[in-house]
């Protein structure tokens, strides 16, 4: 008896064993993404398609990757970091390594519009390979909205939130900003009508001024609460992502709850925004990361991707593969006219930023 | 103090050591590493700080010490803001999990033999759950259609419902909850050790209860009470995540300060001035505590 356990356990030790070395022969790829901002299937067809097994990990904020590449040692093969300011910085950082576009067999179908758009923070394209883009705008509870203000007001403008007159009206059905004081900041100098990329210390003020008026009628300041709270009918008005926005609404829609949600690009104007891959300076293994841009790439694999995740990608061969419903949607792929009404962030600078920061704590606090 | 008497050949030494080296280890040392960032000056590189040990030759070494974060923290109102404010919710919360702790410590010190683990483990017993999962779950309770507006309103008691969540009122409801256990056990702990026959001496001599409790359990329990205080002040005034979970906008505190200074500004050596700064405040209550224990030692 004693003979027969003594065998079996050698044989799962074997096995163990044999495991082991299956793993450490397989190829591993570290991938560090936005949640919810990939395909279900993703990751499954890349990984039968090369034999690569993808280790992915999602955070929520471009602080929190920025953080972890500054450490050192992320570990992370490819990272998907907002081109501005974060992209932008961590070049001058120098904590990104170049890409191959020579071996990228589908770089040819990237939209050349979205790719200019990215010309002055990385030269020659080197280093950044746009994935998806979007705006940041306000998402509302058309139903409640319309309750407190009336039928014929004008909805799609800034005024909402930082009209103090407005926003104490919606203050009890609730309003959020988003934690991010870039973007609240040019969206407050977007709604005085003023250069939104300005943040001279005097601009900073008018800004502040603007949102310290607003302020007791905003109930929290959070970059994705939003998508839930919009969905439940927790919130009324929400400063948000595009594709955040629309998810909150297909959530309603699944729910059945019968909270309408509706996304609006203000007539003052919306920051536009493209998330880029990106190869961090000290990735383990950046070859599988090159393997999985180029995938990225491809039409029949970013196409599905924009069906679920609601944001519109900067591949323009894929286009016509996404959903008529989506391709249609005024928030994920907008009419010309209001991509003339889109803010491209500056990158302000290192001193620019702590004064922003330190700004922002006191306007979140009401110091 | 008494240092060990020197070289005395026994393990009594070593035993003494193993407390001390513990500390050295993952107290002193530590405290140094933040100590040393905190003097140094932020860039935009990977790590993100210049290091004080600029230069090494001929067996000189050249520093650069930058005192500028510490003077930006007396400097800048909002950092003197925070730590104020965080003292204040700490003692105002550690005063509210007395208040709440110590009747229900009592109880179960007072209950039969029987009754007293069972009592115990209802307190323990959310332990076993996360304590990011408890504090989520009462955003659940505490939001606008949440579990007691939604009763509330079907009662007929209100017919809006009532702002709890992101408010003071919340934080405070987190940290009570979520503290309480370090308030009830070693107050437990304290009164389960009473001698009761001092009591019944008392109440022989025609002493009333209520009397009783304040001239003799109250006072033989206040090594507990400053031992519960301590557990749940100290880290309140580090708390990050109830504030940010189910604080409004307006909770100014430490534990949130630092989280922007080190994820937002990316400045490591400022983030690492505040937590010295937050660890010289903590140290003070804890001196206190030692030279009280001191006293009541000595007075023995």
């Amino acid at each position: 008896m004693k003979s027969w356990s003594f065998g079996l356990k050698a044989v799962a030790a074997a096995l163990a064993l044999g495991a082991a070395a299956q793993v450490a022969a397989q190829e591993e790829l570290h991938v560090y993404n936005w949640s919810d901002y990939i395909a279900e299937d993703t990751l499954e067809r890349f990984q039968q398609e090369t034999g690569i097994k993808v280790l992915y990990d999602v955070y929520d904020s471009n602080e929190v990757l920025e953080a972890k590449l500054l450490a050192g040692h992320s570990g992370y093969d490819l990272i998907f970091p907002t081109a501005r300011p974060f992209a932008d910085r961590q070049l001058k950082a120098g904590i990104l390594q170049p890409v191959n576009k020579e071996a990228l067999t589908h770089y040819a179908n990237l939209d050349p519009v979205i790719l200019g758009s990215l010309g002055d923070i990385d030269e020659g394209h080197n280093y950044l390979v746009p994935y998806m883009w979007g705006t940041t705008g306000i998402g509302i509870n058309v139903a409640k909205v319309r309750e407190v203000l009336g039928d014929d007001a004008e909805l799609d403008s800034w005024g909402l939130i930082f009209d103090p007159e407005v926003s104490a009206k919606l203050a009890g059905c609730g309003i959020s900003l988003m934690d991010d004081p870039t973007e609240v900041l040019i969206a407050a100098r977007a709604y005085l009508g003023k250069d939104p990329n300005d943040f001279s210390s005097e601009a900073l003020d008018e800004a502040a001024a603007v949102i310290n008026a607003a302020r007791p009628n905003i109930r929290y300041f959070h970059s994705s609460q939003y998508i839930n709270d919009l969905a439940n009918g927790d919130l009324c008005v929400a400063h948000g992502y595009s594709g955040d926005v629309l998810q909150a609404r297909d959530r309603a829609d699944e729910a059945g709850n019968g909270v309408e949600i509706a996304y609006l690009v203000p007539t003052e104007g919306a920051v536009v925004w493209t998330d880029v891959m990106a190869i961090p300076s000290d990735a383990p293994n950046p070859q599988a990361a090159q393997k999985f841009i180029d995938f990225l790439l491809r039409p029949d694999v970013i196409a599905p991707i924009t069906n679920y995740v609601a944001y519109a990608n900067a591949n323009a061969a894929a286009t016509e593969l996404v959903d008529e419903d989506i391709r249609q949607d005024p928030g994920i792929y907008p009419p010309q006219a209001t991509r003339e009404r889109f803010i491209t962030p500056k990158t302000p600078s290192n001193r620019e930023t702590k004064s922003i920061n330190r700004l922002w704590t006191r306007i979140k606090t009401g110091q | 103090m008494k240092w060990p008497a020197l070289p005395r050949p026994e393990g009594r030494q070593f035993i003494i050591g193993i407390p001390w080296f513990w500390l050295a280890l993952f107290f002193l040392l530590p405290f140094l590493f933040v100590l040393k960032l905190s003097l140094s000056e932020s860039t935009l590189a990977q790590p993100p700080y210049l290091d004080i040990v600029r230069e090494f030759k001929d067996g000189l070494v050249v520093l650069a010490i930058n005192l500028g974060n510490y003077e930006l923290l007396l400097e800048d109102s909002l950092y003197v803001k925070a730590l104020i404010s965080s003292l204040e919710i700490a003692a105002f919360s550690t005063l509210l999990t007395l208040l709440l702790g110590y009747p229900m410590a009592y109880a179960i010190a007072r209950a039969p033999r029987h009754w007293r683990l069972p009592l115990m483990m209802l307190i323990i017993l959310p332990f076993w759950t996360s304590f990011l999962i408890r504090v989520y779950a009462w955003i659940g309770i505490l939001k606008n259609n949440g579990l007691i507006n939604q009763t509330l309103m079907a009662l007929g008691l209100i017919d809006s419902p009532l702002e709890m969540l992101h408010t003071p009122f919340a934080v405070y409801v987190g940290i009570v909850y979520s503290y309480l256990p370090f308030m009830v056990l070693p107050l437990y702990a304290t009164l389960i050790r009473l001698d009761m026959t001092l009591l019944e001496a008392a109440a022989d001599l025609g002493c009333r209860p209520w009397k009783q409790f304040l001239t003799i359990t109250l006072p033989l329990s206040l090594p507990g009470v400053l031992a519960g205080a301590m557990l749940v002040f100290i880290p309140v005034m580090g708390e990050f995540v109830i504030p940010d979970l189910l604080g409004g906008p307006n909770t100014l505190m430490l534990g949130k300060l630092m989280w922007t200074e080190f994820f937002s500004n990316k400045d490591w050596p400022l983030a690492s001035a505040l937590a010295a700064v937050l660890l010289v405040v903590l140290i003070i209550p804890f001196m206190l505590l030692r030279h009280f224990e001191r006293r009541s030692e000595e007075a023995q």
